[in-house]
């Protein structure tokens, strides 16, 4: 070890990540720093857009659930939740019942499909050592076993609730096309009791990864319920203050373009950044997760707020257990509901509806004419709100780490990026095409 | 002993469209004792499909830069999969390609004992595009080969 010298050692580094691994879309990374300052961060986004919000235009309300969910191979189940609440305020008509239990279960089952996929084959090689699943799984075959099955399970519940893994087509405005009877959902019981155990062993395995102790003074938001952890419903609060109707949420967020990215980046009107996600729902539902699950949390060293994104992978292990008991208690107390939908009358409006995506909120907006075609449509996924909060992260992170070797702290960096489990596919749906002709 | 026969494309996608079409053509010979799949897998489906099978045979097309109809036939305990010729679909690792697939598959010591994978090389995948007629032959020619690999005449 040199000896320590009196002049400060001046410290350029440039972390650059050429395609992200790890991580559902395509993206790269860039953090140069000169003379050990911060110059530059940038996420860069070069997945191409796919103007979604533009060719939902002219289309039937009812196409909404089916388009949006092409959105994201991941969290269908978010986009079409977002989408037939959005057209049932804009009709004014509420779900209810077992239909809205059956929705909470379908919603249960994408948490549980993606939380355990990011867990176990996205996040854990960053913590265990490994460059990637597959060199973990020769050593810790059991645990990557574990998640495949758990992951198996999630997109189980989505098959039979939603009659197809990828992309359900059962979801509709007013309910379902279809509900299940009793006994397609017995089958599920016995998996989902050997699923809350593993996601308990989840939570354990993950509490004893070693976290780099990097808090920050968060902005989080999510939606609060009366009586539940959230999913479909809700209010939208944060924990600086934000305590609004979910669809007043264009008042109070902006959606900025910046030109490394072709996903837009979500600020809060004043331009500060926030977080969305599990650490941020957790931080503000604690009181709603089930006994066992706050227990989990306890246990893993956790307190009711958790400023430290590192951590996120622990705070998707109590999601699980929540979400694997959620759904044995839906199931357990199901009765087939005499009609799959709603009645409603197509109505012109506008309306919106917010949903807690695995990776935080989902909030659609739509405008429909009195023949319930969509006139325009707004769509906003919980990663591009979460964009400049990673930047950000990173600016705070790097100084501290800035005398690390090259290699160590870029993986640093794609693990903290790894931390807000970013759906870039998603992200990047809308572009906004400024074309200027002399 | 299970013996499966798994094709893997995206039907929409011109020449991806091989391994599905090759695996239909076997289905269709009704051979006692092989399963056979045809689909657009995601590789972590299949590696929980093929993990209780004896033997597996999987076709896929490849994009390895060859001429439209190339064979190349691996065997995956001599040596694991180039990934070149078979990318991910999308690029992230939600979903894997093949070759990971077998790897991972491998890793958890869930790789059936025999396990075969035949290539052919494609030479348009764009959405909605027709088959090249290219590969044609190249698909009757892997069904006899594969025929012969389960010792069927």
């Amino acid at each position: 070890m040199q000896p320590r010298t009196t002049k400060t050692k001046k410290i350029n580094k440039t972390v650059k990540v050429d395609e992200l691994p790890r991580v559902e879309g395509e993206g790269s990374l860039y953090l140069n720093i000169v003379a050990n300052e911060v110059k530059e961060v940038k996420l860069k986004i070069y997945e191409p857009p796919r103007f979604f919000e533009g060719l939902l235009r002219g289309r039937k309300y009812s196409e909404a659930p089916d388009i949006t969910s092409r959105i994201c191979g991941i969290c269908p189940v978010a986009y079409q939740m977002s989408s037939v609440h959005a057209m049932e305020s804009i009709f004014g008509v509420k779900v209810e019942g077992q239909l809205r239990e059956l929705r909470r279960l379908i919603y249960c089952g994408e948490w549980i499909e993606s939380h355990s996929l990011h867990v176990y084959l996205l996040h854990a090689p960053d913590f265990l050592g490994y460059p990637d699943a597959i060199r973990m799984a020769g050593d810790h075959g059991p645990a990557v076993l574990r998640g495949l099955r758990l992951k198996k399970l999630g997109n189980r519940i989505m098959e039979i609730l939603g009659g197809r893994e990828v992309h359900p087509i059962n979801v509709r405005v007013g309910g379902f096309y279809r509900v299940p009877r009793k006994q397609e959902l017995e089958p599920l019981k016995e998996e989902l009791k050997w699923a809350i155990d593993a996601s308990l062993e989840t939570v354990r395995l993950t509490a004893g990864f070693d976290f780099p102790d990097f808090k920050q003074d968060y902005e989080f938001v999510a939606l609060r319920h009366p009586s539940e952890y959230p999913l479909n419903e809700g209010r939208l609060v944060s924990n600086k203050g934000l305590d609004i109707p979910a669809g007043e949420w264009e008042n109070h967020f902006i959606e900025e373009q910046v030109e490394h990215s072709n996903a837009l980046h979500g600020l809060r009107k004043d331009g500060s950044t926030y977080f969305v996600g599990p650490n941020a729902r957790y931080s503000l539902n604690f009181d709603r997760l089930t006994p066992l699950a706050q227990q989990a949390a306890r246990e893993a060293g956790l307190e009711a707020v958790c400023c430290n994104a590192f951590q996120s992978p622990v705070i998707r292990a109590v999601e699980l257990v929540y979400a694997c008991q959620e759904a044995l208690r839906i199931i357990e107390g199901y009765e087939p509901p005499e009609k799959p939908t709603v009645d409603y009358t197509v109505r012109a409006g506008v309306g919106s509806g917010c949903t807690e995506a695995p990776r935080g909120i989902l909030y659609h907006r739509y405008r429909l004419n009195e023949r319930g075609e969509i006139m325009d449509a707004r769509i906003v996924p919980p990663t591009a709100q979460n964009l400049p909060r990673m930047e950000e992260d990173l600016r705070e992170f790097a100084p501290g780490h800035m005398d690390e070797k090259l290699d160590l702290l870029t993986l640093h960096c794609e693990q903290l990026v790894r931390n807000y489990d970013p759906c870039i596919s998603c992200a990047t749906h809308f572009l906004k095409v400024d074309i200027q002709r002399s | 002993m299970k013996v499966l026969v798994i094709g893997t494309g995206n039907e929409q996608c011109g020449d991806d469209a091989i391994g599905p079409l090759v695996a239909r053509r076997v289905q269709a010979l009704h051979l006692p004792g092989v399963e056979v799949h045809a689909g657009d897998f995601d590789p972590l489906s299949l590696i929980d499909l093929w993990k209780d099978a004896g033997a597996v045979i999987l076709i896929d097309a490849m994009s390895s830069g060859r001429a439209p109809g190339t064979i190349e036939r691996f065997e995956a305990h001599a040596r694991a999969l180039p990934s070149g010729p078979f990318p991910a679909r999308h690029a992230s690792t939600h979903s894997m390609g093949v070759p990971e697939a077998i790897e991972l598959s491998r890793a958890l010591r869930q790789l059936p004992g025999r396990f075969i994978v035949y290539g052919v090389e494609g030479r348009n995948f764009s959405p909605g595009s027709p088959l090249s007629p290219e590969v044609d032959p190249a698909m009757d020619r892997v069904v006899e080969q594969l025929l012969a690999d389960l010792g069927r005449p």
